[in-house]
């Protein structure tokens, strides 16, 4: 069960007897399950030698890719990042650029 | 023992309402449904029934509070007319898309325009395809009747679909009439404790709904929606059998009134299927002319096969329907039965006549019109007056 | 409920509560609103989320991929009031009933598309029943998931697809809708208006008192759109700062009746600075449309003025 993505389950091939009633899903955040990740045409690098740990790029993702625990980030969630480059901008310590592509 | 009462048909459904108790009752008022809501307050202000009553700003907003009730886990219902309706539009088939046994009581009025507060089929027609069960009445004790048992069928795991408990206005919804009430009890336990198995505030776990579903997934969607109208037929049986053991009344999907030998059949829907049985009565007893009505109970999902059968040994139906569709052929009943006796291969000739529309009067003398037309009809084997309205005002020789 | 100090560490370690692998476009802001938003809750408690149509609902729930931690949801554009308000009461009943023991809170999204014009009715009749449930709107001036039509929430002269600048025509021709005082003549407990600010505080204590406040609460949070608005996506806090700045977008919010200002800049800028990074309002840079941003300043400063009395 842990691994088991949701398109296991349901997906574009699914017979309708296996649609779920109403299209309700009975669980939480199965969006997960969608990478993301292939739209990016330019990639955040993080440099981790520059990064203060202030934070200031966190709360500005649309994609919720910078992990936080215990009040430090973590590496980017390259699977849900879209690459828009706004933690690039925020960031006060130029910790974080911007490489072409994926 | 039944309780003994007069009640007009509103106030029938208001008293089912209390017997059931639903949780949450959202409703903005529209003649001739109006009181339901307002005795509902009632019962409320006076402590007598737990739901909650949310005063919305529109029809829209009625239907959408109750589905955000339905879906959240509550025993929601509501109430409209006419143009009420016409506002939910939207929302009817979003309620039935997510599935959701929502018990509406509709008391059936004309639609707008012009501005008609009196009765006709158009609002419940308009909606036929919404997706939701429609079971109509000819009486405030089948208003009753059928208020009560929509709960087993709309929640019902098998269905999981809204069901619209149809009346016409101010016939039924006003007329006070004798009528035999169950006992509180035995109302709550033929309904039963509602507990829906997955709902919003389900503590246990999550659940996200109305998605949007791309191409791949919609079609499959409707599939398994049509799946629960089809398996409705059964649990509707199953529930008016278990109604009847507690009543002694019984329900099947259309009643058959003097059919066993009936060669001349009008099949109606709704209360001028009483004055219908008046003229079969007279008929009957003077000319002796073998004369039969199909009053149908449930519209959706449509007893197709049934109705050709019981009217398999006619010579020939008039099918008289109560709301406009402007195919410019037929109305929305005609369409269906016809379409049901095609597919059984008979041969039985029928007319497709409109009444009643904007609560326009059906008198004894018109169906006894109705019948003597059949008659012409199976001789002659050619209809005429197909798509007239009846007691319509018209100078003969501009109509022709 | 008592407010504790803004603590930005703390608050950024809370559990995120829009997952990842929505399809929202890359720089949306309307996302960040709703990931400030959700992350106020405090972590005991159970939410519903609700949606009014647009983009984040045809982005966040793709069936069969749903971004919320929470239950969730959508039922149609402009009905999200009125479906969070049937969530809201069949949660009390059930509660009186003692058959949910939890705490809920009810959240509703929608663009301004679904709370100033389509569903505004429902939104008023929701805050006027006093339903406990934040309604939060992230405004991005115009019906982005249609492919950015005006809406009353526009701003005057900028160029839609439905008010293009044209040869005759310099865009939108009505100014701006003030939806957070309208929602506050309904004398609701509480109405807030933001929008980003570098570390979030401002959105996510506005956020924490509309949740927390019991009764119908309002947020109109100025949530950018890259695409519609014609800028480079990572230039969205930029263009938060310079709608701050020149007063195009003040911070305020309305407890209780009071209204209160919470933030004055020292030099309010020019709004050439907010306009100037944006396609949309490329056309007010020519020669021959010079007044009109003339006439553009002297709205934001009459309004700005009208602001201020009312706080003071």
């Amino acid at each position: 069960m842990a691994n088991e993505k949701i398109y296991d389950r349901i997906n574009e091939q699914s017979p309708w007897q296996d649609i779920t009633e109403g299209n309700k899903i009975f669980e939480a955040a199965t969006s997960r399950d969608f990478c993301t990740g292939e739209w990016r045409t330019a990639t955040p690098v993080w440099d981790k030698d520059k990064c203060k740990q202030c934070l200031l790029c966190t709360p500005v993702c649309p994609d919720s890719s910078i992990p936080v625990t215990a009040g430090k980030r973590e590496e980017f969630d390259y699977d849900h990042c879209k690459g828009c480059g706004i933690c690039a901008k925020v960031c006060p310590f130029g910790a974080i650029g911007m490489r072409e592509g994926k | 023992m039944a309780i003994r009462e007069r009640l007009s048909g509103n106030e029938a459904v208001a008293f089912a309402i209390k017997q059931v108790n639903p949780d949450v009752m959202p409703a903005f008022p529209i003649t001739p449904s109006t009181e339901i809501p307002q005795y509902v307050a009632n019962y409320i202000a006076n402590g007598e029934i737990d739901t909650e009553f949310i005063p919305v700003e529109s029809e829209h907003s009625a239907m959408s509070a109750t589905i955000g009730a339905s879906a959240a886990g509550a025993r929601a219902i509501t109430a409209t007319s006419s143009c009420g309706m016409a506002l939910m539009w939207e929302e009817l088939y979003v309620a039935a898309s997510n599935r959701l046994p929502i018990v509406l009581a509709l008391v059936n009025r004309a639609l707008s325009g012009p501005i008609n507060i009196n009765a006709d089929h158009s609002d419940s027609m308009g909606a036929r395809d919404t997706g939701w069960i429609q079971i109509y009445a000819e009486s405030n004790q089948e208003v009753y009747d059928n208020f009560i048992q929509a709960f087993p069928i709309a929640e019902d795991k098998r269905v999981h679909l809204p069901v619209m408990i149809c009346q016409d206005g101010f016939i039924t919804s006003h007329g006070v009439e004798n009528i035999l009430l169950v006992e509180d009890d035995k109302v709550k336990s033929f309904v039963g404790e509602y507990e829906p198995e997955h709902y919003l505030l389900n503590p246990e776990e999550k659940m996200a709904i109305g998605p949007y579903a791309v191409s791949n997934y919609y079609m499959e969607t409707k599939r398994a929606q049509r799946q629960a109208m089809i398996q409705a037929r059964e649990v509707i049986l199953e529930t008016a059998a278990r109604f009847e053991e507690m009543t002694g009344r019984k329900y099947g999907f259309f009643e058959a009134y003097c059919m066993e030998d009936a060669e001349y059949a009008v099949v109606i829907i709704g209360s001028a299927a009483g004055t219908c049985k008046a003229a079969i009565d007279e008929i009957r007893s003077t000319t002796g002319a073998k004369v039969g009505l199909i009053k149908i109970r449930v519209f959706r999902p449509f007893p197709e096969e049934e109705i050709a059968e019981a009217l398999s040994g006619v010579k020939a139906a008039a099918i008289l329907d109560r709301s406009e569709m402007f195919s410019a052929t037929s109305g929305p009943l005609g369409a269906e039965v016809r379409a049901a006796l095609y597919q059984a291969h008979s041969k039985v000739e029928t007319v497709n006549y409109f009444y009643g529309l904007g609560g326009r009067d059906i008198t004894v003398s018109d169906f006894k019109t109705v019948y003597g037309n059949l008659e012409t009809i199976a001789q002659t084997h050619v209809v005429t007056g197909m798509y007239e309205y009846i007691g319509l005002r018209s100078e003969q020789s501009k109509e022709d | 409920m008592e407010q504790t100090a803004y603590n930005f560490k703390e608050v950024m370690s809370k559990p995120e509560r829009l997952a990842p692998g929505h399809r929202m476009c890359a720089g949306c802001g309307g996302t960040i609103t709703v990931r400030t938003v959700l992350r106020a809750l405090e972590e005991g408690d159970k939410a519903v989320i609700g949606n009014a149509t647009g983009c984040l609902e045809v982005s966040s729930f793709m069936y069969p991929y749903t971004a919320y931690e929470d239950s969730y949801i959508h039922n149609a554009f402009e009905n999200a009031g009125a479906t969070l308000s049937g969530v809201e009461t069949a949660y009390h009943v059930l509660k009186k009933k003692g058959k949910i023991k939890d705490n809920f809170k009810f959240i509703t999204f929608g663009g301004d598309g679904g709370t100033y014009d389509i569903g505004f009715q429902s939104l008023s009749g929701a805050m006027e029943r006093g339903h406990d449930m934040v309604y939060v709107c992230y405004d991005n001036g115009a019906y982005m998931n249609t492919g950015t039509q005006r809406s009353s929430a526009t701003p005057q002269y900028a160029d839609t697809t439905t008010t293009p600048a044209g040869k005759v025509s310099a865009g939108k021709v009505q100014i701006r809708k003030d939806l957070a005082a309208i929602i506050a003549e309904h004398h609701v407990p509480y109405v807030g208006q933001s929008t980003f600010t570098s570390n979030f505080k401002d959105l996510y204590t506005k956020a924490q008192k509309a949740i927390y406040t019991p009764g119908a609460a309002f947020l109109n949070v100025m949530s950018p759109c890259p695409r519609g608005w014609g800028y480079e996506p990572s230039e969205m806090m930029h263009i938060c700062k310079m709608a701050m700045e020149t007063c195009y977008w003040p911070l305020f919010e309305v407890v209780e009746g009071k209204w209160r200002l919470n933030y004055e800049p020292k030099n309010k800028m020019p709004i050439e600075e907010f306009l100037k990074p944006q396609r949309r309002f490329k056309h007010l840079f020519k020669k021959e449309n010079e007044e009109l941003i003339g006439k553009f300043q002297e709205e934001i400063d009459r309004r700005w003025e009208e602001l201020r009395s009312k706080c003071n």
